[in-house]
């Protein structure tokens, strides 16, 4: 299950933030009759197709798999947090339609309806996206019944789905779609123009997926700030799993590196900040942090997990954001691109942080809140399947998972590589390379 | 009528549209295992053509189902994904398999070696997942899926290891089948490819008759439950009779060639036959134990779930018929005699 979604959170992703890129492409070349940006919409459209298609069968899968592995999580929770599953359903549902109009549509459609269904898959992408993740802000923070004698009674969905943790995950979650991908799809392009530096088809892709990239980095750490504020208040334990903090206390540090030790209960090696953490999570630099030392070690999640993967997180949000200031100095500077040879090699360098950063971001949250499936009402080990061999259909599965992003990685390399020259005017007449 | 029974209807009503769309999607991939003779390029690119812009969105209903399912009946569907976890896991399998071959045939080489590669794969899972969609509704009608005190019954290979289900499995590949093949009858202007799948749905009407009456034969000894529903209801013979006769007239006018009343009329038959089996076992969602009204989820939930099929229905309905208009098959085939 963890496999699988953490194969399908990528192509999710792909699936909110290219079209995104395709319609800004699309618009300049309806707007302006741009020759490369129309030759772009077209290629990153194909990209998407390859990616949505794999993200569609992926997800149904993990459909499934909420019953085939967890029966008894998904007979008790079903009907509580399902709503937002169905809602899903059918922004996916559109998500699919305009996806098939706009990949089989370009000469079928004017120009602008067209454009119009790119965008009505990038907002049916975001609605998809945001559903899903209500459904996990509610196994974060649990809300729309009560627990009578081990069963949920007065169950209210629309409550369930007004979970305290959902917006702020919501935030969280899509602009990082938007900043993983375009980080992704300007490195790609940005290699390319290390060879082939004139090409106005990569310069116009790495213009738009920059500026996509770009305003996301820096609207990360503010969405994340509010994030952490929210976790400290509604989830102490995950907070302090994060943070490596041990010890229920006031002026709590802020430690950047360093390794949880659970068995000493201290956190070794890590620099710390003195007051970091409350001033950080309560704004109050004399605020009560609460330790994992609040509940029994029953209750507390693998700390050295949590704690490494949101350093991750936060290592490269950070790294991405000085990138995307420095990107917009350098192009503020010369008025144009920056496509200083060494910054294009920086992007390059970059272009798997934000998917680092998704993947860790998403164990975070995860493993954070284990060893509840829903916390505080439902532990995991309760929720699993009685069947036995489950390592069949896992092994299966995560074969042909490996098997398929080899492909797609295949796929797109070859987009790549064949994608089309385009040179300015001033230097003479297109070719087209595919 | 209850509230629990408005959602089993749009489970129901979900599952026909899944079949009359995905169903067919995945008939082609197996009239594209199947392609023959001096067309066969021919006959798989119509395929291609055909199922491209549209199995995706034919592909939701089957998440709708399941979503439905386990939001408003949770117990049974945790009782199915535990009993038939096998031959689900093998579903998803090809549908995992179909969707990503296909893509993938799309936009990788053009040369043949690969497309034959991906065309296999793409084909083989296409006839695996309606057999394993067909065994799943099989073992659910047989009243094999069980549960007492909470338990499932019967482990993980009795519910579906059996002939009732395997033939229902058989005959849910055969009738996709013949529905994509009177589809595509109809998705080309070429005199010779249309022929080819005239010859097709005839072959495959004319097998899923003897499936159907096997499958009978079977339930007398194998599905009791399924066989005494028949005579015990006084609809019942009326309803596969028409059945019958549905069939009868959609191979008649495939017969003689008239392919729009054929897909009108195999488009029919399998309403009916998707129907046929809900009304069968109506009111047990799984019998002869499990009924609707017993499992379901609490009224305010299906209250919600009601609005949200409803609000979801007024986007989704103009959304799908812009899809089919822009992509019907009148259209590519006055485009292509454009070019």
């Amino acid at each position: 299950m963890a496999i699988s979604l953490g194969f399908h959170i990528i192509f999710a992703v792909v699936g909110i933030a290219m079209p995104v890129l395709m319609v800004i492409a699309e618009d300049r070349w309806i707007r302006r009759r741009d020759e490369a940006s129309l030759l772009l919409a077209r290629r990153w459209a194909q990209g998407t197709a390859i990616l949505f298609a794999v993200g569609a069968v992926s997800g149904t899968v993990l459909s499934f798999e909420l019953g085939l592995l967890w029966p008894s999580f998904m007979a008790f929770a079903g009907p509580i947090f399902g709503m937002p599953f169905s809602l899903e359903g059918f922004a996916f549902f559109v998500e699919a339609i305009f996806l098939g109009i706009y990949l089989y549509g370009w000469d079928r459609v004017p120009p602008r309806m067209h454009w119009a269904a790119g965008v009505l898959v990038a907002l049916s992408g975001v609605l998809s996206g945001a559903f899903v993740v209500i459904a996990n802000g509610w196994m974060n923070t649990p809300t729309g019944f009560r627990m009578v004698a081990g069963q949920a009674v007065d169950v209210d969905p629309w409550e369930a789905m007004k979970n305290p943790a959902a917006p702020l995950e919501i935030l969280h979650m899509t602009i990082a779609a938007y900043l993983s991908v375009g980080f992704a799809v300007a490195a790609i392009h940005a290699w390319r123009l290390l060879t082939e530096p004139d090409n106005l088809f990569h310069r116009r892709a790495l213009e738009y997926s920059l500026w996509m990239a770009g305003v996301a980095a820096v609207l990360q750490p503010i969405s994340g700030d509010l994030s952490a504020q929210h976790v400290a208040k509604h989830q102490p334990v995950k907070l302090a799993a994060m943070e490596g903090q041990f010890r229920t206390e006031r002026g709590a540090p802020l430690r950047i590196g360093g390794w949880p030790d659970e068995e000493a209960e201290v956190t070794r090696y890590a620099i710390e900040i003195p007051y970091g953490l409350s001033l950080l999570a309560f704004h109050d630099p004399h605020a009560e942090v609460q330790g994992l030392d609040a509940v029994p070690r029953a209750d507390r999640p693998p700390v050295h997990i949590v704690h490494l993967a949101f350093q991750v997180m936060v290592g490269c949000g950070s790294v991405l954001m000085a990138v995307a200031l420095l990107g917009a100095l350098l192009a503020w500077r010369r008025r144009g691109l920056p496509d200083q040879r060494w910054y294009l090699k920086t992007l390059v360098a970059c272009g798997p942080l934000g998917f680092i950063a998704l993947e860790a971001g998403w164990t975070v949250t995860e493993v954070g809140r284990q060893p509840w499936i829903v916390r505080g009402v439902l532990r995991t080990a309760d929720a699993v399947t009685p069947m036995p061999g489950l390592v069949v259909p896992l092994v299966t599965f995560t074969a042909i998972y490996i098997f398929l992003g080899f492909v797609v990685l295949f796929l797109l390399r070859r987009q790549v590589f064949t994608s089309p020259r385009v040179l300015p005017p001033a230097q003479g007449r297109r070719r087209s390379g595919a | 009528m209850p509230l629990e029974y408005w959602i089993a209807g749009a489970v129901m009503v979900s599952l026909t549209l899944y079949a009359l769309g995905a169903g067919a999607d995945f008939g082609g991939g197996v009239w594209d295992l199947l392609s023959s003779g001096p067309r066969a390029r021919a006959q798989r690119d119509l395929i291609a053509h055909a199922i491209g812009p549209i199995w995706e969105a034919n592909h939701v209903w089957l998440i709708l189902v399941v979503v439905l399912l386990f939001v408003c009946f949770p117990a049974p569907w945790a009782v199915i994904s535990t009993a038939l976890h096998v031959p689900l896991t093998v579903m998803l399998l090809g549908v995992v398999l179909r969707g990503s071959a296909f893509t993938f045939r799309s936009y990788d080489d053009a040369s043949d070696v690969v497309q034959r590669r991906w065309g296999r794969v793409f084909a083989m899972a296409s006839v695996l997942t309606p057999l394993m969609l067909g065994v799943c509704v099989g073992a659910v009608a047989a009243g094999r899926v069980r549960m007492q005190g909470g338990r499932v019954v019967g482990g993980f290979l009795w519910p579906w290891l059996s002939p009732f289900p395997l033939a229902v499995g058989a005959l849910a590949l055969v009738l996709f089948a013949f529905l994509a093949a009177v589809y595509l009858t109809l998705e080309t202007g070429d005199e010779a490819l249309r022929d080819d799948f005239r010859r097709r749905a005839l072959g495959a009407g004319a097998l899923l008759g003897v499936l159907a009456f096997g499958a009978l034969a079977i339930a007398r000894r194998d599905a009791p439950l399924v066989w005494a529903g028949l005579s015990s209801r006084p609809w019942s013979l009326p309803l596969h009779a028409f059945i019958a006769t549905v069939a009868m007239g959609a191979l008649a006018s495939v017969w003689w060639r008239s392919y729009p009343l054929a897909r009108v009329l195999a488009m029919l038959q399998v309403t009916l036959v998707v129907w046929g089996w809900g009304l069968g076992q109506f009111p047990y969602l799984l019998p002869p134990d499990v009924t609707f009204t017993a499992s379901a989820a609490p009224p305010a939930v299906l209250r919600a779930v009601l609005g949200v099929l409803v609000a979801g229905g007024v986007v989704l309905v103009p959304s799908l018929w812009a899809l089919y208009r822009v992509f019907s098959g009148q259209q590519a085939s006055s485009r292509r005699s454009s070019h």
